[in-house]
């Protein structure tokens, strides 16, 4: 075949491309792969692929895309981890002339597909799965506002994951760190196509976590139950609100710094270039501006569910429900005059550095009033030490330290010193470890039987706590220190034998974790098994004060027969106090979305545009293109988009449910 | 869980002693300060931290389930007083904390000539600061003395108890010039310069490195931080002249290639205009300095014709250029409108500057600069070239 058109239809990608001279990687592969065909193999064998499309690809319910995103963060935490431990064993042996056993070509791409994909595709998927599948049950709403928004904007989030995972096997990943500063990100520095899968990557699932954001603004904004007002919704509600707040306020931002790269990479532009007075400190500023309030997008639902938890588990209302709701605005407003701490060596004047150290520190005092609400929420309690109370009581041990060395990062001559260094890798770890994980371990033993009908099984979640917690403090404590003897962050290879010590204790302490990551795997799989016994008929498990727990567990598609009325902040213990009869007759038929195939049809050509832009495969990014604009005008001719759950189902459901309570005396 | 963690931290304890916690104990004075600093922050903020994490405790252990006898109050949600101490408390630690910021960050301010060579010992008139222009490369760094005309590779030193004015940039990409033993580290980048003054009390070698990611070699990317005492400072100087290599453009271009793990290298004598042609971007021969291209702009830029000046605007110089879709660099050989000949021949007659740019074209080539890939540069050193401006500047 002739060489141009070999170059027409394949663009820049060769045989070379494949990674076959990296053995560890041609393993993966070849596990993956046989992991993936044994996959195929099931779902085909067990005639799955219809049920798997229709209930589930292409619903429209939150409550299935919640769990979907769940599954994704889950699946794509295995990656992030193995590039962890891959880490830690590197560095635990690059000493005394070692070099380790990976070169800085493979070394380089895992630590930024480390920060990548913790950040995009485990982190961001786990906190929106979990503000999908609750807050619409929070609000006694029957769905989102847009539920094919919803369904289109959680492929999106996959078609960015489908393509950082592509990376790891046809070409390579970026090798700049996980925010890809130019001018090492440029064209010039990194021609290889790295950064563009990473720009595309975050861009096809940028679109799908911006309007996930608007749509559950919308739902809380629009659709809460009559009589829950503003200050009567749940503090999980509140937080996911001004998260949704930040997302849609920030992630522009994102998406037009990526574009702008994007320009200098393609067409020659000079945004962030060192040519033509281009200037890469426009870009870490941008970059920042949308990553400060990302680690608010992070963190703040999840103080919602630490806020929900210690209430319930401590059999109390929420302490200071209203400086709670403020603290939660405070931060949220405040998280957008910090950026510029993260660069305080840039060489900024003294009084700007002071600024934003100053603002970075004000935004512990709304933080520290909200450790101190659950404090008090605690006290006078009647504390039940289940799963979700123990990571709660793990985090708020845990996030006070990452809080305080956040704080000192905050002193801009003492970043001088700390800045880079392991002293903060150890910092964001302790807060994204200790508060968005250990939340997330909460709000999935807390919901998990509000999702599934049955706890999960305690035991192996309490081994999995244990190696998490432990391991933790194993793992980061001797970054710290390292931090503190001078030791900066992304070395592949160390001169000074003294530090090997605590390289080593730290990889122990991933070790731990991955004992930790495996006993909650184990503790799903058992608790699968062992469902009948862990069952919950109550729908109520845990003696619940919101709206969630007064439906069935799994709720029903359309969540509430009949829409709850709202007197109190904490609903359904207002309503159980208040002596709340289920109603068993007078069922209407209830409308609701129709599924629909669209969303994920969107997403496969947006990951083919993306393939197609990387690799410089022209037709197929026009053809793309084209066939995306083409199904989305489409979509808008289908007029199937609603139907009528009859009422003679409700009754049916409801009755099932009825006969199942009385079972239970 | 508690007995179980003070266990841990008995070994713990014993390796600590045994650890070199360089930011702990610096031996320079600014980051003595900076050392205080993070001390005094850490203690105000304890002050806040430990009552919480004992209460949180101590809270767990009283009001858990099976503790009947512990005061179990459903419906109490809220208490002006305590809500007025758990918003004060923190405001009044970050009142204190950020006041100390403040003074702190103007007092340690990286720009700033350092007022002290250590506690109680003022910087007089008799100190006389030495300067060091350092150059991050790739993997590699490039100290330049001026004061003395000669440069290292890899290696660093100076006297002890004398203020060094540090002028940092970078060649190619984001690097950040960190010695943990003497000051809190600051970016080296391209085209930029940033500023770092600093001391170092005591004599000893220290490490220095890039504290900031930049590509394959960024591991081997340290020097050996020297603190040395007068006389060994002017050996080390009298030893670096010995030195056979001389730091021209031509040796620099040739030193800036990519190399990882470099040995230490010494020049017994530097360019006096390559730093300043670093910092400019404009080594390379055939290249307009950035500060050529600054006073263009002031002037009111090239008009249209510098659209197709481009050439001489492309400095990275290693990798690939330019990008799939980007123009081909053209650069600007002769003028070719009527209108431009016709002013180009009057401005050979008239050289009133009212009318400029039309009047003098040698800045659409860069102002004195040769034609991209001509011979020597020095040659026109005499023509009026804004570059020259540079050092009176």
């Amino acid at each position: 075949m002739p060489d141009t058109l070999t170059k027409f239809i394949f663009g820049r990608l060769t045989w070379e491309s494949l990674p076959l001279h990296e053995p560890i990687v041609v393993a993966t592969f070849v596990a993956v792969a046989l992991g993936g065909i044994a996959l195929l193999g099931v779902i085909t064998y067990f005639k799955l692929w219809t049920y798997l499309w229709r209930e589930w690809f292409t619903s429209v319910d939150h409550k299935k895309i919640g769990i979907m995103y769940m599954v994704l963060g889950l699946v794509m935490l295995l990656r992030g981890f193995s590039d962890a431990i891959m880490m830690r064993l590197q560095q635990a042996i690059a000493f005394n002339g070692s070099e380790g056993y990976l070169n800085s070509h493979h070394y380089d791409q895992i630590f930024t597909a480390h920060g990548v994909i913790m950040i995009f595709f485990v982190a961001m998927p786990f906190v929106t799965g979990l503000m999908n599948f609750v807050v619409p049950l929070q609000i006694g709403a029957r769905d989102v506002s847009f539920p094919f928004l919803n369904n289109f904007s959680f492929w999106m989030t996959v078609g960015g994951a489908i393509l950082v995972m592509a990376s790891l096997f046809v070409g390579e990943f970026a090798r700049t760190g996980w925010l890809a500063y130019p001018p090492l990100s440029g064209i010039g520095y990194s021609p290889d196509v790295g950064v563009d899968y990473y720009i595309w990557a975050l861009q096809v699932a940028g679109v799908g976590t911006t309007l996930s954001g608007i749509n559950l603004i919308c739902t809380i904004v629009k659709m809460r139950a009559p009589g829950m007002t503003m200050m009567r919704m749940p503090i999980f509600t509140w937080t996911s609100l001004c998260t949704n707040v930040l997302i849609v306020a920030s992630f522009p931002v994102l998406t037009a710094v990526l574009s702008m790269l994007a320009l200098d990479r393609y067409v020659g532009t000079n945004f962030f270039t060192n040519d033509f007075g281009g200037n890469p400190m426009m870009y870490v500023n941008l970059i920042w501006i949308w990553g400060h309030p990302e680690v608010y997008i992070l963190i703040l639902p999840l103080f919602g569910v630490f806020s929900e938890v210690t209430s319930t588990f401590s059999g109390k209302r929420l302490f200071g429900y209203t400086s709670m709701v403020y603290a939660t605005i405070v931060i949220t407003i405040l998280s957008y005059l910090v950026w510029l701490h993260h660069f305080f060596t840039m060489g900024s004047g003294a009084s700007v550095n002071s600024f934003f150290g100053i603002t970075t520190m004000i935004i512990s005092i709304p933080t520290g009033a909200k450790i101190f609400n659950w404090l008090f929420t605690m006290y006078r309690g009647r504390i039940r030490f289940e799963l979700p109370m123990m990571w709660t009581v793990a985090f708020m041990l845990t996030f006070t330290v990452g809080g305080m060395t956040g704080v000192l990062l905050a002193v801009p001559p003492a970043d001088f010193v700390l800045h880079n260094s392991l002293f903060l890798i150890a910092h964001f770890h302790n807060v994204i470890i200790g508060g968005v994980l250990f939340g997330l371990f909460a709000g999935i033993a807390y919901w998990w039987p509000k999702a599934f009908g049955f706890k999960l099984d305690p035991f192996w979640g309490k081994v999995s706590f244990w190696c998490w917690v432990v391991g933790f403090w194993f793992a980061f404590m001797p970054l710290y220190i390292l931090g503190l003897m001078g030791v900066t962050r992304r070395m592949r290879v160390f001169d000074d034998p003294s530090l090997q010590i605590w390289f080593v204790i730290a990889a122990f302490g991933a070790v731990l974790i991955a004992c930790g990551i495996a006993a909650f795997l184990v503790q799903i799989f058992v608790s699968i098994r062992r469902r009948e016994a862990l069952a919950d008929p109550t729908g109520d498990p845990w003696d619940g004060r919101t709206l969630e727990w007064s439906t069935s567990s799994p709720p029903p598609a359309y969540n509430f027969a009949f829409t709850p009325v709202i007197r109190d902040n904490d609903a359904w213990w207002d309503m159980k106090q208040a002596g709340y009869v289920r109603p068993l007759a007078g069922f209407r038929p209830i409308h609701m979305p129709s599924n629909t195939g669209t969303g994920i049809i969107l997403a496969a050509f947006s990951v083919a545009l993306g393939f197609g832009l990387i690799w410089y495969i022209w037709w197929l990014a026009a053809l793309s293109f084209v066939c995306l604009i083409a199904t989305a005008i489409g979509h808008t001719f289908n007029y199937h988009r609603d139907f009528h759950i009859p009422a003679a189902e409700v009754t049916r459901t409801e009755q099932a449910r009825t006969t199942l309570l009385a079972a239970q005396g | 869980m508690k007995r179980f963690g003070a266990l841990l931290l008995l070994p713990l304890a014993g390796l600590l002693t045994g650890c070199d916690m360089v930011v702990l104990a610096p031996a320079g004075d600014v980051a003595a300060q900076q050392r205080d600093l993070l001390v005094v922050s850490t203690v105000l903020m304890l002050i806040i931290i430990v009552p919480v994490m004992a209460l949180t405790v101590f809270f767990a252990w009283r009001y858990r389930q099976s503790n009947a006898s512990a005061t179990y109050a459903p419906d109490w949600d809220h208490s002006t007083k305590l809500e007025l101490v758990i918003w004060a408390a923190p405001l009044l630690i970050i009142i204190c904390l950020g006041a100390l910021t403040w003074l702190g960050t103007h007092l340690l301010d990286p720009y700033r000539r350092i007022g002290r060579i250590e506690p109680g010992q003022p910087v007089t008139q008799l100190h006389k600061p030495l300067r060091v222009e350092v150059v991050a490369l790739d993997w590699k760094w490039l100290f330049i003395y001026p004061d003395y005309g000669i440069a290292s590779v890899n290696e660093l030193a100076a006297p002890v108890n004398q203020p060094i004015d540090f002028r940092i940039t970078s060649s190619a990409v984001m690097n950040s010039f960190y010695i943990p033993a003497l000051a809190g580290q600051i970016y080296a980048m391209p085209a930029m310069e940033t500023k770092l003054h600093a001391v170092i009390n005591r004599p000893g070698t220290y490490s220095g490195f890039s504290a900031n990611y930049s590509g394959a070699g960024f591991s081997g990317m340290r020097f050996a931080f020297h603190g040395l005492s007068d006389q060994a400072f002017d050996q080390w100087v009298a030893q670096a002249r010995t030195a056979s290599a001389a730091l021209s453009r031509d040796s620099y271009l040739e030193l800036e290639k990519p190399s990882e793990n470099e040995p230490v290298r010494h020049y017994a004598s530097v360019d006096p205009d390559l730093y300043g042609a670093i910092l400019n971007l404009c080594v390379e021969r055939g290249k307009m300095c950035m500060n050529e291209m600054m006073s263009i702009d002031a002037k009111g830029g090239l008009g249209l014709a510098g659209i197709r000046n481009t050439l001489p605007l492309q400095y990275d110089k290693l990798a690939r250029r330019g990008a799939v879709f980007g123009n081909d660099p053209s650069y600007v050989a002769s003028i070719c409108t009527a209108e431009e000949a016709a002013a180009a021949a009057r401005a050979a007659s008239d050289a009133t500057p009212a009318d400029w740019p039309m009047k003098n074209l040698s800045p659409l080539r860069g102002a004195g600069l040769l034609r991209p890939g001509a011979e020597s540069r020095r040659a026109e050193a005499d023509a009026p070239s804004l570059g020259l401006l540079r050092r009176e500047l």
